[in-house]
């Protein structure tokens, strides 16, 4: 009988060669990293705005109706399994980029992470980490870019993804690519991951319903709003804490 | 129903104008705000929030309440100028009037009902530090099934009351948003400032 899901001793052998590699790769790469602004750099505004209606329209078509059938609040316990369970999937990859950007505490916390979820948490479906005090520290291949000091980019809104930046979009790329769960474990069961990820897309859209409701249908300009918000937002997830002066004293002007 | 909700309206206008005279009324403020003040300030106003939240209304009561904790503790007027930007300048008397009554309904109501996204969680104030001119209030939000999440308000008392101008939602913040969002409103009526109140008034 063929075995598809590898033994959890080969499994760990295998990623700790893969993240030996990995760690090599970031010696070598520079660690200066781009400073904040508050800046819009959006070349290809026309084109995106074209991008951004197409992406309302399939809110409207699917995501939305999608995001009603999976549960009204969005935060039942299925929804929450399914969330949990995606959510652990992704964790071999944010120790692959805790490694790559030498956060070696973190990369630990994350192991530690995903092996209680594996295990405790029945495959990842419950979180009992969190429970214990290893909370989530999310992270990408675009972090990575930034800490190894790549620039933000032009402002880009993506089909179905939606906002991103040139360096966020290409770390997207990089993280379908190097995720240790799709490489070390084969079809079918590789599917499982993207199916949920799927799912937890819908899940998420009913979570947030009411915030992506008053940006996409409410605003004025949902286009202009959903990139200021999402710019704002992923330098700040980046510790790209704004100075001061890009607050503004209403007071003094 | 619609009778009811105009006449909040009204009194909410009613309870701004209010503000807005003792605001007017008040020599230069004698005494300077202090970091401890900003916080005080802000912390009742996240008590108040939270008593809301336990208070075991219904969620259309709590709306309400929200939004008269938004138009006690903000400075509505500072930032409808400032969501309003140039075209503040070129603005007669009458139309900045006019602009922050309509602003007050509409801010109050859309932040009020963001604040119905804490339903079931707590905020906690955590820290505050002197930033420039202002002081900056750090909060952290609780919510069930969340991770915890960073709120910020910036305190100034330069209106002659300890009142909050922005506030900053993991980084999202509040007058670059309005300030967005009130210029596509301009954009989209063609730069007629009158024609946005009247726009503004049934957003």
């Amino acid at each position: 009988m063929t075995r598809m899901i590898p033994s959890l001793s080969e499994t760990i052998g295998r990623f700790a060669l893969y993240c030996v590699g990995f760690a090599c790769v970031a010696m070598l790469a520079g660690c200066a990293r781009p400073t904040a602004s508050a800046e819009i750099n959006d070349p290809h505004e026309v084109e995106n705005r074209q991008m951004h209606a197409f992406n309302k329209s399939l809110d409207k078509a699917v995501l939305k109706p999608a995001a009603g059938a999976v549960g009204g609040s969005g935060r039942g316990g299925l929804q929450q399994g399914v969330k949990n369970f995606a959510d652990n999937l992704d964790a071999p990859g944010d120790v692959v980029n805790d490694i790559l950007q030498l956060r070696i505490g973190q990369a630990v916390h994350n192991t530690l992470r995903f092996a209680v979820n594996s295990t405790i948490g029945i495959g990842g479906i419950f979180d009992p980490a969190t429970a214990m005090g290893v909370e989530a520290k999310e992270t990408d291949f675009g972090e990575t870019l930034y800490v190894w000091g790549v620039d933000e980019g032009h402002y880009i809104e993506l089909p179905v993804l939606g906002p991103s930046t040139a360096r966020d979009a290409f770390g997207r790329v990089v993280d379908y690519a190097i995720n240790p769960v799709r490489i070390l474990i084969n079809p079918p069961e590789s599917y499982i991951g993207t199916a949920a990820s799927v799912l937890d897309k819908a899940g998420s859209r009913s979570r947030h319903g009411e915030t992506v409701d008053s940006i996409l249908y409410d605003s004025a300009d949902s286009y202009a709003q959903s990139r200021l918000l999402y710019l704002q937002n992923r330098r700040y997830e980046l510790g790209q804490t704004p100075a001061d002066d890009t607050f503004e004293d209403p007071y003094a002007q | 129903m619609h009778s009811n909700h105009s006449m909040m309206t009204r009194r909410r206008f009613a309870a701004g104008f209010a503000l807005g005279s003792v605001a007017l009324a008040l020599p230069l403020p004698s005494l300077a705000l202090t970091v401890d003040d900003a916080r005080a300030m802000i912390g009742k106003a996240v008590g108040e929030i939270n008593a809301t939240i336990d208070s075991g209304k219904s969620e259309t009561a709590m709306y309400g309440d929200f939004e008269r904790i938004f138009t006690r503790y903000a400075d509505v007027p500072t930032i409808a100028r400032s969501a309003l930007g140039v075209a503040a300048k070129k603005a007669s008397k009458a139309q900045m009037s006019a602009f922050t009554k309509a602003f007050q309904v509409y801010i109050s109501r859309k932040y009020g009902s963001r604040f119905r996204e804490f339903i079931g969680g707590a905020i906690e104030v955590t820290d505050a530090r002197a930033v420039k001119s202002y002081y900056e209030v750090i909060s952290v939000a609780k919510l069930k099934g969340q991770a915890p999440f960073d709120v910020r308000w910036h305190v100034s008392d330069k209106s002659g009351r300890n009142l909050f101008f922005n506030i900053i939602i993991e980084g999202v913040n509040m007058l670059a948003s309005e300030r967005t969002e009130i210029g596509a409103l301009l954009d989209k009526n063609k730069g007629n400032l009158d024609a946005l109140i009247a726009a503004l008034k049934t957003a």
